[in-house]
Formats: structure tokens, C-alpha cells, sequence
């Protein structure tokens, strides 16, 4: 369970071009289920979810991770449970270019010091997962859409988290892939996983995948509950 | 086993990572090379020249004592030896006649000197390997060899032709390309020197540090004289070849700092593609160390590399290739150059100063603007 304490979270503090992000957001984030932020552009998703994912620190409130505090962990902290508990999808995919796909997948896990050919297996039983197994040795530039979000899904679960983290998935997959995309969240749902997207897609916030909807505007939480 | 593992994993990347700027890291291992090319073959000549020549002079005399005449040297008379032998302390005394001797037919000046084992054999002379190949007409080929006659124009207008004997080793050429061995009666022919009169003498002395003593009795009883030590020509070779090895220096130095400028605009500038994989790099979990330590990898894999291929490439041009790039600069006291090979000598202080001023400071220039960009926030990637 995360859980947010009246967050705030302003850019360019005491500047001329002070922007306020966050203000003021309660929300708990439930565990083993799949929430949605929803809202237009600016309404705050991609920063609230920096900071449930560890990316980021608020300005003020507090965050409590199952019972633990970590606001204001210092960044080696931070950065163990980032790796640890979370993993991250992004709009852009953000893969590595010029490595192969198998090399991306990896890449998360190579600060923990784990073995390379376990660690490698681990990486081909999950391409495997998502059907990549023939694209492993193939770099990332020369795979389609679909799959290098594949890709990028696989990069997020090589630390087996507890979390799965995405911005904005269908933003760049056709119908057919935002689809698909939506069915392996269920599958990691029903694995046990906690879902957690910021999106304005509606195919994401109408899939039966998606069991809480948080909706956002000016930074603010208007609404939260149960997806019909 | 953990934190090996994880060195191991980010090598790894780092490697791979450097393959996907090909371009770019191939330029600079090439001019980095270069560089340490040229500066490690200075040190390398440098080095085994002045040992070879501190080799060569451990077998001349400890001291030689010259007579001066308004401060420049004169013939010396021979009855001096006898006085000096007198001196306690004093092993042996010898006269020695030597002298240049300009070839007008080839334009070239030989250093004649006269030889005790050809005492009795007048007529005849020996020759140092650079005589018998530059000397007559036909450069670049062996135009004299033993049996054959060369004649040698005296100080008094006459011609005296001496029959070549022998043709000393190529492995002593350094001291003996231009020189010719002649009999003592011979020499004071060509150069018209008086029987009383020689050179300079060479003086044995039994412990060497009794040397400054004796210099300082010989000085007393003969002012007209100067004495040189052996350990002074030592350090004048020294101090000659540091000079020359130091000119080189300073002229590559203006490349020494194209290739730093070079090296700074490359490593320091990271190009945006770079920002952004630092960035997904700090977002998937990597910490500001973990990005050091890959930059760190990277700037250490690139510089090593260069620094030991400009180091194998400088020895096979000094030991192997015979310094062909420094040869008018570096060598050779006329117009002869010897052909010879140095004796492998590699000093690891100037390899560890060389070590020093290019491997460490293009690892830090690597490093320094990477750990600006690996402390950005990890969110930043989530606005790319």
C-alpha cells in the first residue's frame, strides 16, 4: 500500500515562472489492484506518479510505503527501493538505442550484482513471456512499435517488482496493441502485482483490467473510486 | 562476489555502449594513440641513447688531460707522460693522437685516430662501417671494402694512400660510423704533428676517488693543462641528449595540446543522446555512482587503450623501425648518421609520468561533465 499525505509539489520554487504541480493530494493506492490516473494534459498524472514511483520528492506531505516513511529518504535509499519495488513504463518506451533488446531488459538489474547468466536467463524467460524470444539479439531500433513496448514491459518486471509503474502505455499503440497491452496488466494483476497508469486513453480506463480510477485536473484529486 | 558481478555487468554495457559511437570513439583512440606515440618514442630514444652512450664510455679512459693554448687545445708534448707517471696513484698514462680529417671527394669530415695494434703496420687502416658506405661516389652502397685503397691528402700537399684492413662491427657503430684507425706513424704524416707532440693523454687512475686529486696535482704541475673526467662526459651526454630529447618535446607539445582540446571538446561534450541515457538510466534504478562508475569504464577503456597501443607502436619504432621519424633530430654529431639498433631500454618512471599526465586526467575530463547530468532528477526522463 502506498499511501499520500497532503502532497504538494511545486516547480521553480520562489522563481517568476513558480508552478504548482501537486497541491494538496490524499490518496492511498491499494495493493494488488490496478488504479488509473485520469485527466487532460497538465492535470498533474505524470508528477503524482513520479513521486509514487520514487522518482521524485514532493515539496511537502508525507508518503508512507507499506509502513515505512520515505519521504525524505536521501537519494541511495530512494534509488535501492525505485529498483527494488517499482517497476517503470514510459510514454516514449525510453529504451536504450544501439544495445540489443535483450541488453535493455537486463539494464535495471545490472547495479544489484547479480550473476550475468543467471540474470540473462531471467531476461530471455521474460522476452519469452512476450513473445520476443526471436527479437532477444535484435536492437531496439529495428523493432516495431509493439514490440519495443514489449520490450520496455519486460525491462520493468526484470526486478520482479511488486509495482508496475506506466505513463501514459497506449499513447503511441494502435487500438490492437493498446488492447494487448491492457491484457498482460491483467495477467500481472492477477499474479499479484499493483498496477499503477496515468493515461487519458479511454481504452485503458474501459478495460475490465482496471479496477480504480483516480480523476485529476489543476493538479488536485477531484474524484476517486471503483471503475464501473 | 556481488560487487565484482556488478562491475562486471556495468563493463559489460560500457563496452557495448562504445561500439554505438563508433565514429566519434575511433577518431579519438586514433589521435590519442598518436600522441602517446610521439611522446613515448622521445622518451624511449632519449632513455636507451644516453644508456648506450653511459655503456659505451664505461671502456674510455677515466681522465684525459689536454694542453690549452689562449683556452683552446693544443698539442700536448709527450714528456709530459713521464712527469704524470710520477704522480702516486696514477695506474697508466698514454698518449693519444686523434683528429678530423675532411674528405673532400665525399664532403665528409672522419675522425682518423691513431691505433696501437696498427704501430707496426704502416700503410694500413681500419674503418668504421658509415666510412665504408658514405665514403667515394656511390652513396647507399658499400663502395669501400677491405684491400681497397684510399687516399688520404697530408698537411704538406702530399697524397699518402692507405690500404683498408678491416671494417670494425656494425654493433659499435654508434661511437665508431665515422671513424678511421690509423698508425701512429700515418697520422703525424697526414697532419704534419711533430714525434714530441700528441694529442691528448689518457690517464688509469686505481681508485676513482682519488680522481679530483690528481686532476688538481696534475693541474698544479702543468697550468697549461685541463683535465676531463669521464663522469663529466657522461653528464654532458646526458645533459645533450636530455636538450635534444626536450626540443622534441616542446615541438610536440603544440600537438600534445591540439589533442587535449580535442580530447576535452570529445569527452566533455555530452551529446543529448547521452543526457537522455543517463537520464532512463537513473529512472530504471540506476544511482549517480553506478553512471560514474560506467563513465569511469568508459573514459579508462578508451585512454588505456590508446595509452598501451602508443606505447607498443613507439617501441617498434624506436627498437625495431630505428627511430626513423626523430632520426635528423635526435642523433648524430656530423655528417654521418650511424645505422644502428638501440638496445630495448625502457625507463617505467617516465612510463608511469607518461601514465599520469594522458590516462588520468582524460579519465577525470570524461567524469566530471557526466556527474553533472547523473545528478538530475530521475522524474526528468519522464518529461523526454
Amino acid at each position: 500500500m502506498i499511501h499520500l499525505q497532503n502532497i504538494r509539489k511545486v516547480f521553480n520554487a520562489g522563481k517568476p515562472n513558480e508552478f504548482v504541480a501537486i497541491q494538496g493530494v490524499d490518496l492511498t493506492i491499494e495493493v494488488h489492484r490496478a488504479t488509473a490516473l485520469r485527466g487532460p494534459s497538465g492535470s498533474g498524472k505524470t508528477t503524482l506518479l513520479s513521486i509514487l514511483g520514487c522518482l521524485s520528492r514532493p515539496t511537502s506531505g508525507r508518503i508512507m510505503l507499506e509502513d515505512r516513511e520515505i519521504t525524505s529518504l536521501p537519494e541511495r535509499f530512494l534509488t535501492e527501493i525505485r529498483r527494488g519495488t517499482f517497476g517503470f513504463m514510459f510514454q516514449q518506451f525510453n529504451l536504450i538505442k544501439g544495445i540489443t533488446a535483450l541488453e535493455n531488459v537486463m539494464l535495471p538489474a545490472y547495479p544489484n550484482g547479480e550473476n550475468y547468466a543467471v540474470l540473462k536467463k531471467r531476461a530471455m524467460d521474460l522476452l519469452g513471456l512476450l513473445n520476443l524470444s526471436g527479437k532477444a539479439l535484435v536492437k531496439v531500433e529495428w523493432l516495431s512499435g509493439g514490440e519495443a513496448q514489449r520490450v520496455a514491459i519486460a525491462r520493468a518486471l526484470i526486478n520482479n517488482p511488486a509495482i508496475i509503474i506506466a505513463d501514459e502505455p497506449t499513447a503511441h499503440l494502435d487500438t490492437r496493441l493498446s488492447g494487448e497491452f491492457m491484457e498482460i496488466m491483467r495477467q500481472f494483476k492477477k499474479e499479484g502485482k499493483t498496477i499503477l497508469i496515468a493515461s487519458h486513453d479511454p481504452m485503458v480506463h474501459e478495460s475490465n483490467a482496471i479496477d480504480r480510477i483516480v480523476d485529476m485536473r489543476d493538479g488536485k484529486v477531484m474524484a476517486a473510486g471503483d471503475a464501473p | 562476489m556481488g560487487v565484482i558481478n556488478k562491475q562486471r555487468n556495468i563493463l559489460d554495457f560500457t563496452l557495448s555502449s562504445l561500439g554505438r559511437r563508433k565514429g566519434k570513439n575511433l577518431a579519438l583512440v586514433v589521435v590519442y594513440t598518436f600522441v602517446i606515440f610521439l611522446l613515448a618514442s622521445v622518451m624511449f630514444f632519449a632513455h636507451s641513447i644516453k644508456k648506450e652512450a653511459s655503456l659505451i664510455l664505461q671502456g674510455a679512459p677515466e681522465m684525459t688531460v689536454q694542453k690549452l693554448v689562449a683556452g683552446r687545445q693544443d698539442l700536448i708534448p709527450t714528456r709530459y707522460v713521464d712527469t704524470i707517471r710520477r704522480i702516486r696513484g696514477v695506474q697508466s698514462v698514454a698518449p693519444r693522437l686523434w683528429g678530423y680529417y675532411l674528405d673532400a671527394l665525399s664532403g665528409v669530415n672522419f675522425t682518423l685516430m691513431a691505433n696501437a695494434d696498427l704501430k707496426d703496420r704502416p700503410g694500413e687502416i681500419v674503418i668504421g662501417n658509415g666510412v665504408s658506405w658514405r665514403s667515394g661516389t656511390g652513396k647507399g652502397k658499400q663502395s669501400i671494402r677491405k684491400n681497397d685503397i684510399i687516399p688520404f691528402k697530408t698537411y704538406d700537399g702530399s697524397v699518402l694512400t692507405l690500404k683498408v684492413k678491416g671494417i670494425l662491427p656494425f654493433a659499435s657503430e654508434l661511437v665508431t660510423a665515422d671513424l678511421i684507425l690509423v698508425s701512429e706513424a700515418d697520422f703525424r704524416k697526414i697532419f704534419s704533428i711533430p714525434n714530441d707532440l700528441t694529442t691528448d693523454l689518457v690517464l688509469q687512475v686505481g681508485n676513482p676517488r682519488e680522481l679530483s686529486t690528481i686532476a688538481a696535482k696534475i693541474k698544479q704541475m702543468h697550468p697549461d693543462t685541463r683535465q676531463i673526467l669521464r663522469e663529466e662526459i657522461l653528464r654532458t651526454y646526458d645533459a645533450v641528449f636530455d636538450w635534444r630529447g626536450g626540443l622534441i618535446i616542446v615541438v610536440l607539445s603544440c600537438v600534445f595540446f591540439s589533442f587535449i582540446i580535442l580530447a576535452w571538446d570529445k569527452a566533455t561534450g555530452l551529446s543529448g543522446d547521452e543526457k537522455r541515457e543517463i537520464g532512463i538510466l537513473k529512472a530504471i534504478g540506476w544511482e549517480t555512482s553506478d553512471i560514474l562508475l560506467m563513465k569511469f569504464w568508459e573514459g579508462a577503456a578508451l585512454s588505456l587503450s590508446a595509452f598501451f597501443m602508443g606505447i607498443f607502436l613507439a617501441y617498434l619504432h624506436i627498437f625495431l623501425g630505428s627511430f626513423i621519424l626523430f632520426e635528423p633530430a635526435l642523433k648524430g654529431w656530423s655528417v654521418l648518421y650511424p645505422h644502428f639498433r638501440l638496445t630495448p631500454s625502457i625507463n617505467a618512471y617516465q612510463i608511469a609520468t607518461l601514465f599520469f599526465l594522458t590516462v588520468i586526467p582524460y579519465t577525470v575530463a570524461t567524469i566530471v561533465p557526466s556527474w553533472r547530468s547523473a545528478t538530475i532528477d530521475p522524474d526528468a526522463v519522464m518529461r523526454m
